[in-house]
């Protein structure tokens, strides 16, 4: 990647509004965002766990020649192809921090590639676990539009590779729990009320009963951080895509009017108490000089459900969004284009959110 | 009550699961849903389990049962990668798509435990042929129309009815 292309890459890394972030779609103001994963692998080549470095470039020289062809037109926007070899470790982390690539792209970064929609919201990891990982992002509870999209690329991508598929089993896998439709379909929604309610246990051990499972914001491990949950499919084989999409987004659509539920008997009941912690967590954000990235989250989760519910004038969803990303170690790390401690990060971190909202006027 | 897997002790515990909207009931022995792994799955339990728990767990029930093979009996080897089942057991994941062809007679009863089914029903590259596409098709269309009749709409059941006779004229190769 050179010249034009290099600095648009960087401006991406940079950006700190995804437009699959900005609150708008289908129940944007629970359902933070939509992601349609597909898994793909080339037929009788070894999956990448098993690929010598050398077959590793040539499986990425033949993806990247098929998705030069698929071009602008079949992605819906122009793209970049990069090999991870030629971005800088930090970089690879903030990619991982946008939700861009997993941690385990990132790690060993010999054969592996990365091609990405230039708005964030189309992505194809190329020798993660299989061959080709391909996600697409939208705002809100839209999976259905994100399906159609991942779906046509998949299918203009098939016409330049030879697919692992067998009429049985469907699309093979590395790991036979993708097997089938290789189809992984999650939704990610911002939960406060359950949660101030206590009442977030009932509703994730009802969506396990379903065949669903949940993860934190940034994967396993994570859960409830920010309040926000991602709720995804476990199955991928014996039922169509179609099947699969529609069971996610009627339990999804189920929790979220739980969550609206309670949030209208906390602000008809508890008024004051939201508002203020909703104005004690603008406070801080608005004045701290130092602050850390698990106390930037807790705020964070107070003021987003201050702007789904428009207390602050000028503030809107997609705004407060864009302080998750400004809060991640890795990208604050970037903007300063300098490694720092902890503490710095905690200064600067701070420095950044101020900015920020004073920039939006509040 | 017995446990179903030996038969012989008292059933302790009791494994409910739904897959693909269908549910099983198990009654195991304490020791028996140890050994099928369900009882070191504390996780199954907790929010947060995941499928590669899962995996493992089902994995490792699989071995274990294997007679101990010793080296250079570990069974087929698949002629593309070189991996064996043995291999696979161990890194959970296979080494290329042939390894579903060499080891499909333990690869199927694992599949179905995971998902509930062996059989894909969803999308297929096109370059496999109209006819899977059509048969595929075919069977979520018969699908709809059971629903339709348990639902009792008549007259949906019956256009879709004219669409699988219109299939099964298109597999046939005269379509109407």
């Amino acid at each position: 990647m050179k010249g034009k292309k290099a600095d648009i890459f960087q401006n991406i890394l940079r950006n700190s509004s995804s437009p699959w972030m900005d609150g708008s779609g289908n129940l944007g103001n629970v359902a933070i965002s939509s992601r349609v994963r597909l898994a793909r692998n080339l037929e009788d080549v070894p999956f990448p766990h098993l690929l010598s470095g050398k077959d590793a470039d040539l499986v990425l020289k033949k993806v990247f020649q098929t998705v030069g062809r698929v071009g602008e037109r079949g992605f819906g926007g122009p793209i970049i192809q990069t090999s991870l070899s030629d971005i800088s470790p930090l970089d690879c982390q903030v990619l991982v921090e946008k939700h861009l690539i997993s941690p385990q792209h990132a790690v060993s970064k010999t054969g592996k590639g990365l091609v990405l929609r230039y708005d964030e919201s189309v992505a194809i990891m190329v020798n993660e676990e299989d061959h080709l990982r391909l996600q697409v992002l939208r705002s809100g509870l839209e999976l259905d539009e994100a399906w159609v999209l991942a779906s046509g690329i998949d299918d203009l991508c098939e016409q330049g590779l030879d697919y692992a598929y067998d009429e049985q089993i469907g699309y093979l896998t590395s790991c036979p729990t993708n097997a089938g439709t290789g189809l992984r379909a999650s939704v990610m929604v911002h939960l406060p009320a359950l949660a101030v309610a206590n009442e977030i246990s009932r509703v994730l051990t009802a969506v396990n009963k379903v065949g669903l499972v949940v993860r934190g914001l940034y994967g396993e491990g994570t859960e409830g951080q920010g309040n926000v949950f991602q709720i995804s499919n476990q199955i991928t084989l014996g039922q169509t895509e179609k099947e699969i999409i529609e069971n996610l987004s009627l339990v999804v659509k189920q929790v979220v009017s739980e969550e609206i539920r309670v949030r209208e008997t906390l602000f008809k009941n508890h008024r004051i108490e939201v508002e203020d912690r909703v104005f004690r967590a603008l406070g801080l954000l608005s004045n701290a000089r130092k602050i850390t990235s698990d106390e930037a989250i807790k705020l964070w989760s107070d003021l987003r459900l201050g702007a789904e519910f428009h207390m602050i004038p000028g503030l809107t969803i997609s705004d407060v969004n864009e302080i998750l990303v400004l809060s991640r170690p890795n990208y604050v790390q970037k903007v300063f284009e300098t490694t720092l401690t902890a503490q710095e990060r905690d200064i600067r971190r701070a420095d950044l959110i101020r900015k920020h909202l004073s920039s939006k006027g509040v | 009550m017995l446990c179903e897997e030996c038969g012989k002790s008292q059933a302790t515990v009791h494994i409910e699961r739904i897959i693909n909207g269908r549910k099983t009931t198990m009654h195991l022995c304490r020791e028996c849903a140890q050994r099928s792994g369900f009882l070191t799955l504390g996780v199954l339990f907790q929010p947060s389990f995941s499928i590669n728990n899962l995996l493992s767990a089902f994995l490792g029930s699989q071995m274990e049962a294997l007679p101990s093979l010793g080296p250079g009996t570990e069974g087929p080897r698949c002629p593309v990668c070189g991996m064996s089942y043995r291999d696979f057991a161990r890194a959970g994941r296979l080494g290329c798509s042939r390894c579903y062809e060499v080891f499909e007679d333990r690869l199927e009863p694992l599949l179905r435990r995971i998902h509930g089914s062996d059989r894909h029903v969803g999308k297929a590259p096109a370059a496999t042929g109209e006819g899977a596409q059509i048969r595929r098709e075919l069977e979520e269309l018969k699908k709809q129309l059971a629903r339709a009749v348990s639902d009792e709409a008549y007259e949906k059941a019956a256009e879709l009815r004219d669409r699988i006779k219109q299939f099964e004229a298109k597999l046939r190769g005269n379509p109407e």
